[in-house]
């Protein structure tokens, strides 16, 4: 019998084409997502050398950081230009570029479009066993369907559009296993942002992490992909859950999977991934669900991560003497006093969305607590931006979209808007928002914005309090 | 990218922890087509504190930054490497580094130190008023006192840092082990390619 292998070392032995004599290998990538932040230079640089894109068949490119969320098209059906003159050098640089290397490219105003984690998913395009990259940290979110997925740099992307490999170094291996039944109230980002709390924002360095346990399995697809996004925000290189027949159902069907005779050998090959019994991890963390609340952030580091009922820590309570420095400065720019409730806090933003939380799961949570409620008055700006524009669709088949604008919401076009102070979506200086997304920085959703990293349910219940709110008191 | 052996001047004595690549480089920054440019925007929030390192004119110039645990952390953004480049910084030295920003580090001349906190104390502390010295040939961080830190370094990579090597051109070496390793794919795993949308 063979050595037993982790998931992590099937998916790495798969793809090495060659490996050098110091551990280094040329590794193939199945799956390139491209988006118009990160691409430009690495364009530029293959014009500059002469360079073609090898493999434009395994890349797909999507405008998403940029791209105001308002209405792309006018009442003529006329696409709507973009005002700010940089973003939208930066949109027409990818519009210019994706033809002219022969690379399919998914337009602003086409249903398909969105963030580029939401449509790989969705499209079929992203794949269990496969390696996926793509410009941006939070590519780590494909792994919540087996794929090892990680985010690079723009040279990382040049080198991968012109030679459709990396070369690479093997990460260590960690597994996070966790066990239980989930709380009432508690969703899949709760779990993350536990994750976080417990492993610090640098505990996966280095790591490839795989997310084992009954609670992991028991989450649909949706809820494995919120939690794999964030890995990359407790350090790991990528995050990955095993594929099973909840990710085979998922797939199946999806425009650009595998289909017939194709679609058998894969769910044949993708059976034979899973962790063999008796592999081990470099190192092993566990979980007990039971210890998982509805969770919040305090601070400027997603690792700074409280149960909603919790009150916001004193610095000097903290062990390490930098991680009270780092702990004060968050207090002073985030504007809390240790000590204050959590429940105490109020909000005058609610942005629910991101690759983190805004598939349609996401919003059929948020829209449960909003259903015949209304924000409350000192919430000045709640905004709700669909991860695609087919998760858009499909929310207003629903009827979410009214449930949504009767409570007080904005319903956006697909992208990734407030998640970063990127596109005119931004939180004003000095005020707080309850924020789906996955990042808590100063400065993220925009100069001087307070950000509180929460789940879709607790974005909503924070919505109808005005303040940071336990969903449970709220829960239909 | 450009061949580089040797660092030396002042350091900018930053120290704090977790320092992420929003705090490097603004989102607002990146909306360029260009990798020229950023140091405008570099470490933005940092220097809006009044007296902040950055602009006192006693580092102005200065080549390496000195950082706490876990630097470059969060996004994927090269323009992080890129705005330290064009602000003039050749090395960082921190006890740790997120995978992503070393790696960009790396791809444009940009070094990444790794030293134990107890080094980076010490540094933090000669960086106040002297010269630091960066060495990679020999692998070691000097200050003019008795200080001598050794650190460690791919082989490979310093292979490519010292010869300002091209790592595109290297691997399109490897092009005909590419070509097989595909021709391979598409025997066993056919269902690979994707379906045309
Ligand atoms: S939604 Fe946020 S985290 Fe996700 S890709 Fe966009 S900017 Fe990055």
């Amino acid at each position: 019998m063979s050595t037993p292998q982790t998931l992590y070392e099937k998916i790495w032995n798969a793809h090495v084409v060659e490996q050098r004599d110091d551990g280094t290998c040329l590794i193939f990538i199945d799956r390139h997502l491209v988006h118009e932040v990160t691409s430009p230079q690495a364009f530029e640089g293959l014009r500059a050398a002469g360079r073609r894109v090898r493999r434009p068949d395994l890349t797909l490119a999507v405008p998403d950081h940029n791209l105001p969320t308002t209405a792309r098209l006018d009442s003529h059906g006329q696409p709507i230009p973009i005002a700010d003159p940089e973003s939208a050098q930066q949109l027409e640089a990818l519009e210019r570029n994706a033809p002219e290397f022969g690379i399919k490219y998914i337009n602003a105003t086409d249903a398909k479009q969105g963030i580029v984690h939401v449509v790989g998913p969705e499209q079929g395009f992203s794949l269990p066993g496969t390696t996926i990259v793509c410009g941006d940290s939070h590519t780590a979110c494909h792994g919540g369907l087996g794929a090892l997925a990680f985010g690079i740099g723009t040279s990382e992307v040049e080198h991968v559009l012109a030679t459709q490999t990396l070369q690479l170094t093997r990460s260590k291996s960690m597994e996070v296993r966790v066990e239980g039944e989930l709380r009432a109230g508690v969703s899949a980002k709760d779990v993350v942002l536990h994750i976080t709390g417990v492993l610090g924002a640098a505990g996966g360095s280095g790591h490839v992490i795989e997310y084992t346990g009954s609670v992991i399995r028991a989450l649909s697809v949706e809820g494995r992909l919120t939690i794999s996004n964030m890995a990359i925000e407790h350090g790991a290189r990528a995050g990955l859950v095993a594929p099973d027949d909840t990710t085979f159902a998922y797939i199946k069907g999806r425009p650009m999977a595998p289909s017939g005779a194709n679609w058998d050998a894969a769910v044949a090959y993708w059976r034979t991934l899973a962790t063999d019994p008796g592999a081990t991890y470099d190192k092993v963390v566990s979980i007990d669900a039971a210890d998982i609340a509805p969770s919040v952030t305090w601070g400027t580091s997603p690792e700074d991560v409280l149960p909603i009922t919790g009150i916001v820590p004193d610095p000097s309570a903290f062990a390490d003497p930098s991680k009270q420095e780092a702990a004060r400065k968050s207090l002073d720019y985030m504007g809390l006093t240790p000590g204050t409730r959590m429940t105490d806090i109020e909000v005058q933003n609610i942005f629910i969305g991101s690759c983190t939380n805004s598939r349609i799961e996401d919003l059929r949570a948020a829209a449960e607590i909003l259903k015949g409620r209304k924000k409350a008055a000192n919430v000045k700006w709640a905004i709700v931006v669909p991860g695609s524009g087919l998760v858009k669709q499909q929310a207003e088949d629903e009827g979410l979209d009214r449930i949504f604008t009767d409570a007080g919401f904005e319903w956006r076009e697909p992208g990734c808007s407030a998640c970063l102070g990127m596109n005119p979506d931004k939180v004003p200086a000095g005020e707080r928002c309850a924020s789906t997304s996955n990042r808590n920085f100063v400065g993220r959703q925009g100069p001087g914005a307070r950000t509180h990293l929460v789940s879709p349910a607790m974005a909503a219940a924070a919505a109808v309090a005005g303040k940071l709110t336990d969903v449970r008191a709220l829960a239909n | 990218m450009k061949a580089i052996s040797r660092v030396e001047g002042r350091a900018y004595p930053v120290g704090l922890k977790n320092i992420d690549t929003d705090v490097i480089i603004p989102a607002v920054w990146l909306k360029t087509i260009s990798r020229a440019g950023l140091g405008k925007g570099a470490f933005e929030s940092l220097r809006a504190v009044p007296g902040n390192v950055f602009d006192d004119p006693e580092y102005a110039g200065a080549p390496i930054l000195i950082a706490g645990d876990n630097f470059g952390c969060g996004s994927s953004r090269e323009h992080a490497a890129w705005a330290m480049a064009d602000l003039g910084i050749s090395a960082v030295i921190a006890p740790s580094f997120s995978d992503i920003f070393s790696g960009n580090a790396f791809k444009n001349g940009l070094l990444a130190i790794v030293l134990p906190q107890a080094a980076i104390d010490r540094l933090m502390e000669v960086a106040r008023t002297y010269d630091i010295h960066i060495d990679l040939e020999t692998q070691t961080v000097t200050t003019p006192f008795q200080d001598r830190f050794e650190f460690e370094i791919d082989p490979f990579r310093k292979h490519c840092l010292i010869n300002g090597v091209d790592e595109i051109g290297l691997t399109l070496k490897s092009s005909d082990a590419i070509s097989v390793y595909e021709a391979k794919l598409s025997a066993d795993r056919p269902w690979l390619a994707p379906n045309p949308v």
